[in-house]
């Protein structure tokens, strides 16, 4: 772009605030309009034409904090907060193991050379390359031999795919950043190598950490397609769950937004914790080869 | 405490299934309290020597002996070695005053906290950074850093202290200065030391011994003196001195040598052991040893500038450039032409092919 004089002028000001509002309104608009779906009725939402003033009900949320779905056709139960904990559960724990098996992997990638190292990286790496539906056929015919159909243990053992490569490839961009000789010097000072792991390496690549862990935490989040096949309702998070919302009565439009918007806090909150943490890591750890 | 490498190897593996040979069959002894010079450019086997000794490099092949122990199968935790890096390698969130004091905890278990603190600070008071103790490495100038790096390795009491390019961020002056203080403080102390550096001041400076390397391997071990007045080889000669020797090709004929450069012209090095006739060599000579005005030699003037102390003539005959210093100014103008000289004394002989040398003016090596 030509970088002109134009932003000190008035004109440019003002187009650079009308750019900067469409742009703005382009990308939140979708989810202000959840919010304010999910504080509306089913009949209020189907109006046409839509309106942007209405009168909120917390009906929506009451239904799904309750686990009690009213329709037309009749009572339904709804599983919704245990889905939720589900959610929960399964990306938090998924991103702890993915965090005790990546980091030391990472760290082992980043500072020693070992034979057939890069492969082995790299074979990590492409297990996000693979369509999710093409591992899932045959896993699943495993894992009910092995009984670890609908098990949080299976399903957990699964979002390895998702949060291992990825932990382990932007932590070790990170010791890779951080020069080794602070541990050298705390090796020659008379600690183990243990020490110098645990004191020197991790603390310095904390934020790159931080940051690929909330990653990790994003993506199972957001996961799908493996707990719909792996998992029977009592195990399915909030992704799967939302299903149920499309009754035999029609889609219930309310509960699916508040649902969302219920979904997205946990999420969200880690997200502004860590933001300034996120950015750092993307922009220094994962970039680097 | 003696140090001992003995046919120390190193090997990297390298990209494209090619090894890389860092270092080859190094033998060094460095006496207890002796302070020696890993002297080289950049690539030549000297930081990867010291990094075998510090334990952060496995050695591929030979042994490493500090104070009798055999020290290249521990761990670098276990080797009682000191070490100020090129990098700093500071600990971030300490304090210089911490980072200073923090491998000296553990040397010294039983040494009291005031004798402790006195030794951060004298150490500090010694390398000018006494009024930083406070203050946290990330607020630090590089060569404020750099200080602090040699501080926290001075203050240990270790087997071997280790010092890696220790003053190359310094302004010329503080590491004038320094060099003498450095060494007055390894000396008074007794460490044995081992410098790592490519600055030739430095080592003449600071060390007792210098070994100079080169493509991994150790071309000279001795003092200052003995690398300046008898090369080992041609690389030695050429590298080690302020500015470099000049080298002249030339064949040895019965009324001397004939340099290649200047055809049909002998130099007759009376008293000089010159091998038989017809045998390629290189003649040396420093350039303070080259004599204008006189000699059997022509060129003409491309530069003469006086820095200061001393002049720089260089002298162009045909494609050699001969450099030329004196310590009085030289009255000539560039494009003149000059006749130059040496004396027989002056001279080193080198072995046109293996570079070795064959004689020091009128000595055999």
């Amino acid at each position: 772009m030509a970088h002109t004089d134009a932003h000190s002028s008035r004109l440019g000001r003002l187009l650079r605030g009308i750019a900067l509002t469409a742009v703005v309104v382009f990308f939140l608009f979708p989810i202000v309009w959840i919010v304010m779906m999910s504080f509306q009725t089913n009949e209020q939402i189907l109006r046409i034409p839509p309106r942007l003033v209405f009168e909120p009900t917390l009906i929506n949320y009451k239904a799904l904090i309750s686990g009690k779905l009213v329709t037309a056709a009749g009572s339904l139960d709804l599983p919704f907060m245990r889905n939720l904990g589900n959610s929960v559960l399964l990306s938090a724990v998924s991103v702890l193991v993915s965090l005790v098996l990546g980091v030391p992997a990472a760290y082992a990638f980043a500072r020693f050379r070992f034979r057939l190292g890069e492969n082995i990286a790299f074979t990590l790496l492409s297990f996000r390359f693979a369509p999710p539906l093409l591992v899932l056929l045959p896993l699943s015919l495993y894992f009910q031999d092995l009984g670890l159909a609908n098990t949080y243990t299976g399903l957990i053992w699964v979002y390895q795919l998702i949060c291992l490569p990825l932990i382990l490839w932007i932590v070790r961009g990170y010791f890779e950043d951080a020069s080794p000789d602070v541990e050298h010097a705390y090796r020659v000072d008379g600690h183990s190598w243990w020490r110098a792991f645990t004191r020197i390496a991790i603390p310095l690549a904390g934020p790159g950490i931080a940051a690929a862990g909330l990653l990790a935490f994003i993506f199972a989040w957001n996961n799908f397609v493996f707990a719909l096949i792996l998992a029977s309702a009592d195990k399915q998070p909030v992704t799967v769950g939302a299903l149920a919302f499309v009754t035999a009565s029609g889609i219930q439009y309310g509960q699916i937004a508040a649902a969302i918007v219920l979904s997205i806090l946990p999420t969200l909150a880690l997200a502004l914790y860590a933001q300034r943490w996120l950015v750092e890591g993307l922009s220094l750890g994962a970039v680097k080869g | 405490m003696t140090l001992a490498l003995s046919q120390l190897s190193k090997t990297y593996p390298g990209r494209d299934g090619h090894p890389v040979r860092a270092v080859l069959g190094l033998d060094l002894l460095v006496q207890d309290g002796e302070i020696v010079a890993l002297l080289g450019s950049s690539g030549c086997g000297k930081t990867s020597t010291l990094r075998m000794i510090a334990g952060f490099e496995d050695v591929t092949d030979g042994s490493i002996t500090l104070a009798g122990r055999r020290i290249d199968t521990l761990p670098p935790d276990r080797r009682r070695v000191a070490m100020a890096f090129e990098g700093y390698a500071l600990y971030p969130p300490l304090t210089v005053a911490e980072n200073i004091g923090f491998g000296l905890a553990r040397d010294r278990r039983g040494l009291s906290r005031k004798d402790a603190d006195k030794r951060v600070q004298d150490v500090a008071e010694m390398l000018e950074i006494a009024d930083l103790l406070a203050k946290r490495p990330a607020s630090l100038s590089g060569g404020q850093q750099q200080r602090a790096s040699l501080a926290r390795a001075l203050a240990r009491d270790a087997d071997l202290h280790l010092l890696d390019e220790p003053m190359g961020q310094l302004e010329p002056q503080l590491r004038a200065v320094l060099r003498g203080r450095v060494k007055a403080t390894l000396k008074a102390r007794n460490c044995t030391s081992v410098l790592v550096t490519h600055d030739q001041t430095e080592a003449n400076a600071m060390a007792d011994r210098i070994a100079v390397m080169e493509a991994g391997v150790l071309q000279q071990f001795g003092t200052g003196a003995e690398l300046r007045d008898r090369p080992a080889n041609l690389f030695v000669a050429t590298f080690f001195g302020e500015p470099p020797m000049n080298a002249f090709s030339a064949r040895v004929q019965p009324d001397g040598l004939h340099p290649a450069d200047a055809p049909g012209k002998a130099i007759a090095l009376p008293g000089v052991p010159l091998p038989d006739h017809g045998v390629n060599v290189v003649l040396g000579v420093r350039p303070h040893h080259i004599r204008l005005g006189e000699g059997t030699l022509h060129g003409s003037v491309i530069s003469n500038q006086w820095l200061g102390d001393q002049a720089h003539v260089v002298v162009e005959m045909r494609d050699k450039i001969v450099v030329a210093v004196s310590h009085a100014r030289v009255p000539l103008r560039v494009g003149e032409s000059v006749a130059f000289g040496f004396a027989p004394e002056d001279t080193h002989i080198f072995d046109a092919s293996t570079g070795r040398a064959l004689a020091h003016g009128m000595q055999r090596p």
